[in-house]
């Protein structure tokens, strides 16, 4: 199939010979991916670094809250609201103030744009998880005389694994998005979103490509790794063994 | 008011339940069952046998009367493990093989690896699943996931064990099959039985006594008890003394629909 | 469970409200706490604390009254047509990618083929990172004479359609398929089973899409002006204060309560919108 899209592109955009401008041929990305490979990689890594940092720290921090929230309904409860509401907020629009905070060239300000973005949708989904749980379950660990930190540890938490990695495929994919727009509000010349912003305003639209396609391979590959981990940790869920879910 | 009888494995007295939604549930309920005894609750739907037995297993607070298990009150029993409970979904972890899922509750007591791989294999024999012990939930039949469910009930020895509707989502002939095995186990365990159902057939061929409730509110409609004897096989659902029981008890039940019932215990014939 | 008392009467409502209250009263506390803290102990990290850094949450309320050229009109002005200027593009982008995820679906749903050979494409057009490709758009667009507004409100079609389609043709496939044998029985044609079916069972799950595309739209409309200096809207608004920021912080920040504000409004404008359509509480989680 994708390789039907790129032939399409190639001829296409040979025969009606579209301006470059838009929509350069994939024969001509290519050439220019070819031509500044490893300024693009390098480019590429300095950036994958803070998507990857942005993650752990966003995810990370959204496992942590789910798991109080779950914890302490009341609170969780109250929060929901304004968690839903923060999820309509362009996160990105404050990219210009975490470069206030840490500065420009510091990667530190787009990894922080990265955590935000990565947050809620682990946090949420995480918490959905971890409140989805059969009644009977719970009166099960009951009867065990088992009380709250019971319940967490033996049904609670494994539960909620395949609802966290929702969350973190979404996160993954994210992250690396958001390292890049971040940067296109401003950032040292070798990371690969502002590399990328030079290139389109110079009109180097192939070199401008080769670095979108290379960020999009990237975003792909960190989504392979979680979906990776994932296969690994939750093969007992249905989701994972029915044909054809979703 | 004394600590409970000494000699009753469950002593209920006088408990009645009023949710916070304002239903009553329960209306005075009166019962002593005997250490080794199966007894069965039936009624129509709500009148609140499945209430009853969660007020039994401590899962819920009685708005007033005591329930004494042991000899303890309920709340301790819990904490102390002297029951196991089996649902009617078989509520296991898909997450765990088999041999891990009835190793549940001893991993939650503290047992040592060792005594758990033992207490595992016993108990799959006793279900007779022998050889599931790292196949997965979904992996098997509903009655088959029923009998992990026993098997992890009675891991870890309870002397009474609460039954909410166990195989009210298999089919019937499942259902008798397991049924069969129920008596089996139980009379291997020793362990006494409380058990909630809507099939009076199943309630009759199992139960020692049978307790048939009322409509909402609940309370004790009759008492029934079963002489048919044991060990009870297929033949036993052909006497004709079961069909006589089971007519006594569904005339208890519709009986048990008036309003006003006046407590009987009692046998019949 | 344990914990969740009742209590009726007055008590009841104005609980809810304390508790609803309860959160961005803490948030206060905890940005002003977090900011006396760090100013007195002189703590430099993760980032030095001062007046330019964070301001006071005052001194941001107090920012939309001030003028920002000499004599010119308070902050809040143009920060509002910059807004307006912003929610058309993404209004106009929603509208259109709407539009256009609904009609695809629906073809997608009558033509098994078409379905076979298109969806891969649609959900492929996903993996590319359309906020990165955005200032490249919009630029390209520009230099062919397409105006700035324009190409991004492409954007923010493109950013809605996805969801849309993909959703509304869950919709149009989840009607019990019994439901469908009850209409052909009645000899209904497709046309009608179409609207008098599966478009009200397509509703819950356009809504949700819509939910996600109203953010969506809100978002790309910022970016796509940002990299192109479109100086109209909340995104020149952005590059502007932030060139100013050293001078008075305070406009960037209210920049941004106002676009996290315009996000807020296009979601609960679609919330409304569900529930005077669908006439029952949209979907929440937990």
């Amino acid at each position: 199939m994708f390789v039907v899209v790129l032939l399409l592109w190639q001829g296409l955009t040979t025969a009606f010979d579209v301006q470059t401008f838009l929509l350069p041929k994939p024969t001509d990305i290519a050439h220019s991916f070819w031509d500044n490979k490893s300024l693009l990689w390098h480019n590429g890594l300095y950036t994958l670094k803070e998507a990857v940092g942005g993650f752990a720290l966003g995810s990370g921090l959204g496992i942590l809250v789910a798991l109080l929230l779950a914890r302490f309904r009341v609170v969780g409860a109250a929060f929901m609201p304004f968690a839903i509401a923060a999820n309509a907020v362009p996160i990105i629009a404050f990219a210009p103030i975490t470069n206030n905070w840490f500065g420009l060239l510091n990667p530190f300000s787009k990894m922080a744009i990265a955590a935000v973005l990565c947050f809620f949708p682990t946090m949420v989904n995480t918490l959905r998880g971890l409140t989805s749980v059969h009644p009977s379950s719970i009166e099960l660990m009951r009867s065990y005389g088992g009380g709250e930190t019971a319940t967490f540890r033996y049904v609670r938490i494994p539960s909620s694994l395949p609802f966290m990695f929702t969350g973190l495929k979404i996160a993954a994919v994210l992250s690396m998005i958001g390292a890049i727009v971040g940067e296109y509000f401003g950032g040292p010349t070798n990371a690969l979103g502002v590399s990328i912003l030079n290139d389109t305003q110079v009109f180097d639209f192939p070199r401008a490509w080769a670095g979108i396609v290379l960020a999009s391979v990237f975003g792909i590959c960190f989504y392979g790794v979680v979906a990776l981990a994932e296969h690994y940790t939750t093969s007992w869920h249905p989701s994972s063994r029915s044909f054809g879910g979703e | 008011m004394s600590v409970g009888s000494t000699s009753s494995a469950v002593s209920v007295r006088g408990v009645s339940k009023t949710f916070r939604t304002g239903t009553t549930a329960l209306a005075g309920i009166d019962l002593e069952v005997e250490p080794g005894e199966f007894v069965s609750l039936i009624g129509p739907s709500g009148c609140g046998k499945s209430t009853l037995l969660r007020i039994v297993g401590d899962l819920v607070g009685p708005s007033s009367g005591q329930v004494f298990v042991n000899g303890k009150p309920a709340h301790r029993a819990r904490l102390d493990h002297d029951y196991g409970i089996v649902f009617q979904d078989s509520v296991l972890y898909d997450w765990r093989t088999v041999a891990k899922n009835v190793s549940l509750p001893l991993e939650m007591l503290g047992w040592s690896r060792a005594q758990r791989k033992a207490r595992v294999e016993e108990m799959l024999d006793l279900v007779e699943l022998r050889g599931f012990e790292s196949s997965r939930p979904w992996q098997l039949s509903g009655g088959m996931q029923q009998r992990v469910s026993i098997a992890r009930a009675l891991s870890f020895d309870p002397s009474l064990l609460l039954m909410d509707e166990p195989f009210g989502a298999l089919d019937e002939m499942t259902r008798e099959r397991l049924n069969l095995e129920l008596l089996r186990i139980w009379e291997k365990a020793g362990s006494t039985v409380i058990f909630v159902t809507h099939s009076i057939p199943e309630a009759v061929f199992l139960s020692t006594r049978v307790v048939v409730m009322s409509a909402r509110p609940g309370r004790v409609a009759e008492i029934v008890t079963v002489d048919l004897p044991r060990p009870r096989g297929v033949a036993t659902r052909e006497d004709a003394r079961f069909f006589e029981l089971v007519t006594a008890v569904r005339e208890a039940l519709a009986a048990g629909h008036a309003p006003s019932q006046t407590l009987a215990t009692g046998e019949v014939f | 469970m344990r914990g969740m008392r009742e209590r009726r009467g007055v008590s009841g409502p104005l609980r809810r409200v304390a508790t609803f209250l309860a959160v961005p009263v803490t948030l206060i506390l905890l940005w002003e706490g977090y900011k006396w803290l760090w100013e007195t102990a002189g703590w430099t990290w993760p980032f030095p604390v001062n007046d330019t850094t964070m301001p006071h949450l005052y001194s941001i309320v107090e920012a939309f009254w001030q003028p920002t050229t000499t004599g010119g009109p308070p902050l809040i002005h143009p920060l509002l047509h910059a807004a307006w200027f912003t929610a058309k593009e993404a209004i106009a982008g929603f509208v259109l990618g709407g539009i256009v995820g609904f009609v695809l679906a629906v073809l997608l749903a009558h033509f098994r083929l078409l379905e076979r050979g298109l969806l891969p494409f649609v959900v492929g057009s996903q993996t590319v990172p359309i906020l990165a490709i955005a200032p490249m758009v919009v630029v390209g667009l520009g230099s062919k004479g397409v105006q700035g507004w324009q190409s991004v409100a492409i954007l923010a079609a493109w950013l809605t359609f996805f969801p849309v389609a993909i959703n509304t043709l869950r919709g149009l496939k989840s009607p019990d398929p019994r439901a469908i044998e009850l209409m052909e029985s009645y000899a209904a044609s497709q046309w009608s089973v179409l609207w008098r079916l599966r478009v009200p069972a397509s509703l819950p799950f356009i809504f949700t899409a819509l939910r996600i595309s109203a953010t969506a739209s809100v978002i790309g409309a910022i970016i796509g002006e940002t990299p192109a200096s479109i100086q109209d809207g909340l995104g020149g608004a952005i590059v502007n204060f932030n060139q100013y920021y050293s001078l008075e912080p305070t406009f960037l920040w209210a920049t941004n309560v106002v676009c996290a504000a315009l996000g807020l409004v296009f979601v609960a404008l679609v919330v409304v919108a569900e529930r005077v359509v669908v006439r029952r509480a949209p979907e929440h989680f937990a």
